[in-house]
């Protein structure tokens, strides 16, 4: 399979874009991109299917390795498993999602469009990448282009917001540099060659010591991307500033490169070290998700709101990782996947409402669903899946990370458990409070005249819904497709333990 | 017999439920209530027949029920034996339920067609009646205990969304909210005992997780009965947090403040959820449980009792000074409900001794049916005067008189009057507590005769205290067929159910019993119950100021009561106070000033270090001259005097 | 003949070097600046005359040096003048204190 379509697919859709005049042909080509890229990722699905149920049983499927730069031994070197299929998927979903909703998008629209796609591009590469130097060098691609979207296409303080994102996953960035040299510096088999490889150095033995240094730069450094306290502020700030398919991809697709990085690169190669930090990362896990879920109660704005909760909801990835079971990561990776749907949808509610009302503010809203019924009942669905439903997919990750937390039988372990279940209810509280004052309620004079969602709004929508209630009726599916991920991760950890 | 055919039962109002929600706006505005209707009539056919077959063919094996596991999918494996399984499991109880369930719902949604007729939203509606039966049903036939999480708060959700039906009334608004965030922290005691259960169990089922927790041998048993918190072992924790979960949905003290509120939603709603069906789920739940709850640790049964004890007394108190009707019929909820979680935890395991079990079994199935009347019949006149408050009725005996009748037959059935449905199931519940505490059983006969005082002063108000002539707003008749074939099926059913011998269907241990009733204890009961009735009639049947010299006599206590002994005060100073301003407030403006401070402190601080050190650039050639002169200066003098 | 110390050669390049320093570092002018420019490359051009005629009489090294740096001198002398040349153009003045585009 050549896997490396999924990179070339939307860089040639980038190309295009710059060849386009006006709106009316970026944005279909755009689309056609997106579907193209949808259309990939389930080719991909399938192919994956196939292969696992013939017996094959690699770790990575669809490998291909070429050299790229001799001296330092790195090594152009994509591949995938269920993990990365999984946010594969997720990626076209949400840039689907994002293409459809800016489809209006009148200002510098080719530029738009392209730094979209661009994104897509980083992500991607990100996702298939198994060499660590071609992974970061992919995290870098997905960077820049949110700086732009946010800083020129953005609203409020927008250039004070897009500085501060820009800076702080920068510095994520130079920590994950920091991480991945360290990796490969210590790589020496003893004949003098260092290398990127990850799979190569999942087969090696880091010293624990050496781990114990650079896991800290590596897991904060994705943490910066994934919104881990303390260095969750640009969250926020980046999220409410971004015009709407920019917060989408940023939450959606962004945040969970940092969440793939910690799994795949820090904890996968730095075992050792993940079970020495455990206690430290469950401590700022539960902080992020009871703080994050308390600080979103007093917002006002339906972006913020959004984005406190997804620091709380990112708070169930990092635990879910740092507790270490089985359960529990599986559990993480599903959040990732649910939270990443979930607060698509949710952004491109908050997109539809803003862009007729011309408010965020709660207060100011009321009574749409009398007026916009579809897009409340989206609103109203996104908020339900936030605070864990059943049937959609946010109950199925959020049940899994509880679960896996408790078989970690450590009693302080559970402990933070019982408080990452407390809440759910904070965040039926704030989500309540929110649909309750948007949607329901009495109706404003001044937005009687509203209209409803637009077919591509609706398609929009639609799509990321279908997503969020398949996985919530039928979470076996995803389980099933992420779970020899997750084994390969456990082995490695467990044998160490 | 092939039992899968039970999964229709739920599916059909999930069909429903996806038909009209989609579609339902557009295609089925009107025709969306006959869809719902014939789709549950469906229902109840199957699950009538399938009830029969289970009482009546080949459901007993030796005497003893037993439990058939129809259907059992995995759904989603935590590690191997730890998994979700959606399938569905028969025994006595869901059997009964499912008649209850389905049976109480089509009422309801025969009473809708005529009462939400005309609504912006009639489709809608029908779709979250639907909702709410799929998840009812699903619930009741749980196999898996996470399964029946799932339904529990898919309950839940339906229960908001029909209590918000009213979106733009913002007291619907603020009740569906309480209905839904009270019951989601009650909820989140039951899956913190989950996974206590599950996890020392080592399993979700529930089938096994009661034969590995009743079984004092079994490492699991051993395992949760070792491993303590705070002194007391986890089996007695999990079980008292997922007794929290049930006291939430079933609105027992302290968390029944959302119940009240609830009857914000329209009232057919009232009757199915808030009466019937989703408030007795926390009664079910236990009775679920009931063997780890009896063979392993009765100390939380004493917990259940007296929470029960405690809830129908309060509430029977609070229902005599309520003014609105449905709040009336909301309290006398949580009473009943109150008594059977009384009944349950006064019960032992197996044979003459889990009366209790039986009596609260045979309660939920007759209260079922006299409440949902009770409330239909309120419905039906809440439809005619367009007011909740007992002042804008009177007299109305005249003018509804098939409304009249049903709500009399309801009210002596609730009363206990034999040979009336309440009768029956009362007794086995009072005798039960009669045998095993005589505290307990002293305030449940004083919550009998409150009840009967309030449902009669209920009964009165409404009927009879003012002349007939009155009450002119009688613009349009008592209602369309929809509205009266429902209440006269359940008054027949008030009337009937209680002759039905339970303790030979539904028991503990499954075993078949033959108890009988026992006359002489009945005597006192009966008595005081028409004691209250005789009160009630003394005090309300005429217009007059009596009501307000016996509020009098009371005083403070009266005030305290009508006031519903300002609960929802202290919640509110809880919530408002401190959960804001004491923790979510400072967490905000933590964030904001002290972590984002933080970094916009590293920020400005780079700033203001790099804006000091700018003038060096300063673009002069001759200064930089002087910068790289000094510095070879520098370094020569280095190289020359200190490197050896 | 007395000889004339090496010291004294010293000495004179060495003044010669430091007044060209302070000529590059307090003019404004850049001609000036330039003419200092070449007094600190001669006083580096007796530098090597003297230690060439003083410690190695039987090398020539020293003498090619100088010659080399008399032509880089002249080469650069050139290319600094045509700087000048555009910077008046520019700036309608040749003082170093009005080309300081090139700061924060």
């Amino acid at each position: 399979m050549f896997l490396s379509s999924l990179i070339i697919a939307p860089l040639i859709t980038c190309v295009i874009i710059l060849f386009c005049r006006g709106l009316k042909q970026v944005r279909i080509i755009s689309l056609a991109g997106a579907i193209v890229q949808m259309i990939l990722a389930f080719i991909f699905l399938i192919q994956y299917w196939k292969e696992r149920s013939s017996g094959n049983t690699s770790a990575m499927l669809f490998e291909s390795d070429h050299t790229w730069f001799a001296a330092l031994n790195i090594h152009y070197h994509i591949g995938i498993d269920g993990i990365s299929l999984a946010m594969i998927l997720l990626t076209a979903f949400v840039v689907i999602a994002g293409v459809l909703v800016s489809w209006t998008m009148e200002k510098l629209s080719k530029e738009f469009f392209f730094l979209l796609l661009f994104l897509s591009v980083g992500a991607y590469g990100f996702f298939i990448s198994l060499d660590l130097f071609t992974l970061f060098f992919f995290l870098e691609v997905a960077v820049i282009p949110k700086f732009l979207l946010i800083g020129i296409w953005g609203s409020g303080k927008k250039e004070y917001s897009a500085m501060k994102l820009a800076l702080m996953l920068m510095g994520g960035s130079a920590l994950v540099f920091v991480g991945l040299a360290g990796l490969y510096f210590n790589t020496a088999n003893g004949n003098g060659a260092h290398t990127f490889d990850l799979l190569q150095i999942a087969q090696m033995h880091i010293p624990a010591n050496v781990q114990k240094i650079f896991f800290p730069f590596a897991f904060v450094g994705f943490g910066i991307f994934t919104a881990l306290f303390p260095f969750h502020t640009w969250v926020p700030d980046g999220h409410s500033s971004a015009p709407t398919a920019a917060s989408m991809f940023l939450a959606g697709i962004s945040m969970k490169l940092g969440g793939y990085g910690c799994l795949r690169v820090a904890t996968f190669l730095m075992p050792d070290a993940a079970h020495a930090y455990a206690p430290v990362i469950i401590l700022l896990a539960t902080i992020a998700i009871i703080y994050g879920a308390f600080a979103t109660m007093m917002q006002t704005d339906l972006k913020y709101i959004n984005a406190y909760s997804s620091v709380s909801h990112c708070g169930f990835v990092l635990l879910g990782i740092g507790m270490l079971t089985r359960t529990s990561i599986n559990g993480a990776v599903l959040q990732m996947v649910s939270h990443g749907l979930m607060t698509a949808l949710f952004f491109a509610a908050i997109g539809m409402i803003y862009s007729r009302t011309h408010t965020r503010l709660v207060a100011q809203l009321g009574g749409l669903l009398k007026v916009t019924p579809f897009i409340s009942t989206v609103f109203v669905i996104a908020g339900l899946c936030s605070l864990g439903l059943p049937g959609l997919s946010g109950f199925v990750a959020e049940m899994t990370v509880f679960m896996g937390s408790w078989q970690n039988p450590d009693k302080l372990y559970r402990l933070a458990t019982i408080l990452a279940c407390a809440s759910i209810v904070v965040t039926a509280v704030y989500i309540l409070r929110a649909a309750g004052k948007t949607v329901m309620g009495p109706l404003s004079n001044a937005y009687d005249k509203l209209t409803d969602a637009t077919w591509n709004e609706k398609i929009a929508a639609g799509l990321l819904i279908v997503a969020i209630v398949i996985i919530g009726v039928a979470p076996f599916l995803l389980y099933d497709l992420v779970k020899p991920g997750t084994e390969l991760i456990m082995n490695k950890i467990l044998i160490l333990k | 017999m092939n039992y899968s055919i039970i999964a229709l039962i739920p599916l059909l109002p999930l069909a429903t439920f996806i038909l009209l929600g989609l579609f339902g706006r557009k295609y089925f505005q009107t025709s969306g209530g006959i869809i719902a209707t014939v789709a549950l009539l469906a229902s109840a056919i199957i699950s009538l027949y399938v009830t029969y077959h289970y009482f009546f063919i080949d459901g007993k094996v030796n005497g003893t029920y037993r439990h058939i596991t129809a259907l059992n999918y995995t759904w989603l494996e935590f590690s191997p034996g730890i998994s979700i399984d959606m399938g569905i499991l028969i025994d006595p109880i869901s059997m009964m339920m499912i008649v209850v369930v389905t049976f109480i719902s089509l009422m309801v949604h025969i009473f809708s067609l005529g009462y939400m007729k005309g609504e912006d939203r009639f489709s809608t509606y029908f779709a979250f009646l639907s909702l709410f039966t799929f998840s009812m049903l699903g619930l009741v036939l749980s196999t898996n205990i996470f399964q029946l999480y799932i339904f529990w708060e898919l309950v839940g959700l339906s229960s908001f969304l029909l209590i918000g039906y009213y979106f733009y009334k913002p007291s619907a608004v603020a009740a569906s909210k309480k209905a839904f965030i009270v019951t989601r922290f009650a909820d989140l005691g039951f899956l913190i005992g989950i996974l206590m259960l599950g996890f020392h169990a080592q399993t979700l089922d529930i089938s096994t997780l009661i034969q590995n927790l009743t079984n004092h041998q079994s490492p699991q048993f051993i395992g949760i009965t070792t491993a303590s918190f705070l002194g007391v072992s986890l089996l007695t924790w999990g079980l008292s947090l997922v007794f929290i979960g049930g006291a939430g949905k079933s609105a027992m003290f302290p968390l029944h403040i959302w119940l009240p509120d609830a009857m914000e939603g329209p009232t057919p709603v009232s009757a199915l959820i808030h009466a019937a069906t989703m408030v007795v789920a926390g009664v079910y739940l236990i009775a679920r449980l009931f063997p780890v709850y009896a063979l392993s640790a009765p100390q939380v049964l004493e917990i259940i009792m007296s929470v029960g004890a405690v809830s129908a007394l309060i509430a029977a108190i609070i229902a005599c000074t309520q003014t609105d009707i449905k709040r009336v019929l909301a309290y006398s909820t949580m009473s009943q409900i109150g008594y059977m979680m009384l009944a349950l935890g006064v019960s032992k395991y197996g044979g003459e001794d889990g009366l209790g079990y039986i009596g609260s079994m045979f309660h939920l199935f007759t209260h079922a049916f006299f409440k949902s009347l009770l409330f239909l019949g309120a419905g039906a006149v809440i439809h005619f005067i367009h007011s909740n408050e007992m002042k804008d009725m009177g007299g109305l005996r005249k003018l509804m008189p098939l409304t009249h009748i049903t709500f009399l037959i309801a009210c002596l059935a609730i009363a206990g009057i034999p040979p009336f449905a309440g009768f029956f199931s009362k007794e086995e519940i009072l005798l039960a507590a009669f045998r095993a505490n005589k505290f307990i059983y002293g305030i449940a006969l004083f919550t009998a005769g409150l009840t009967s005082f309030y449902m009669f002063r209920l009964y009165f108000s409404i009927f009879w205290n003012k002349p007939s002539t009155e009450n002119k707003t009688g613009h349009h008749g008592e209602g369309t067929w929809s509205m009266k074939i429902p209440l006269v099926v359940l008054a027949v059913c008030s009337l009937l159910a209680g002759l039905v011998p339970f303790a030979n269907y539904i028991t503990s241990d499954g075993a078949v019993l033959n108890a009988t009733n026992n006359i002489m204890f009945s005597i006192v009961p009966v008595a005081v119950s028409l004691g209250g009735i005789l009160l009630s009639a003394y005090l309300y049947k005429k217009e007059n100021d009596k009501p307000v010299r016996a509020a009098a006599l009371f005083g403070t206590f009266y005030k305290a009561a009508h006031k519903k002994f300002y609960i929802d005060e202290m919640y509110l100073f809880v919530t408002q106070r401190i959960l804001f301003n004491l923790i979510a407030r400072p967490a905000a403006w933590v964030d904001k000033n002290i972590v984002d401070g933080f970094m916009n402190l590293t920020a400005t601080t780079t700033g203001k270090v790099s804006e000091s050190i700018k003038a060096m650039q300063s673009g002069r050639l001759q200064s930089y001259a002087i910068y790289f002169f000094g510095g070879v200066i520098a370094m020569a003098a280095l190289f020359i005097y200190w490197w050896k | 003949m007395n000889t004339i110390p090496l010291t004294h050669i010293l000495f004179v390049s060495t003044a010669l070097f430091f007044i060209g320093m302070y000529g590059l570092f307090t003019r404004r002018n850049i001609i000036t600046m330039l003419m200092s420019i070449e007094l600190i490359l001669n006083s580096v051009n007796i530098n090597f005359i003297a230690f060439n005629k003083y410690l190695h009489p039987a090398n020539l090294d020293g003498v090619f040096f100088t010659i080399f740096i008399i032509a880089i001198a002249a080469a650069e002398a050139a290319v600094a003048i045509a700087i000048i040349i555009n910077l008046y153009r520019n700036h309608k003045s040749i003082d170093i204190e009005d080309a300081a585009e090139m700061k924060y």
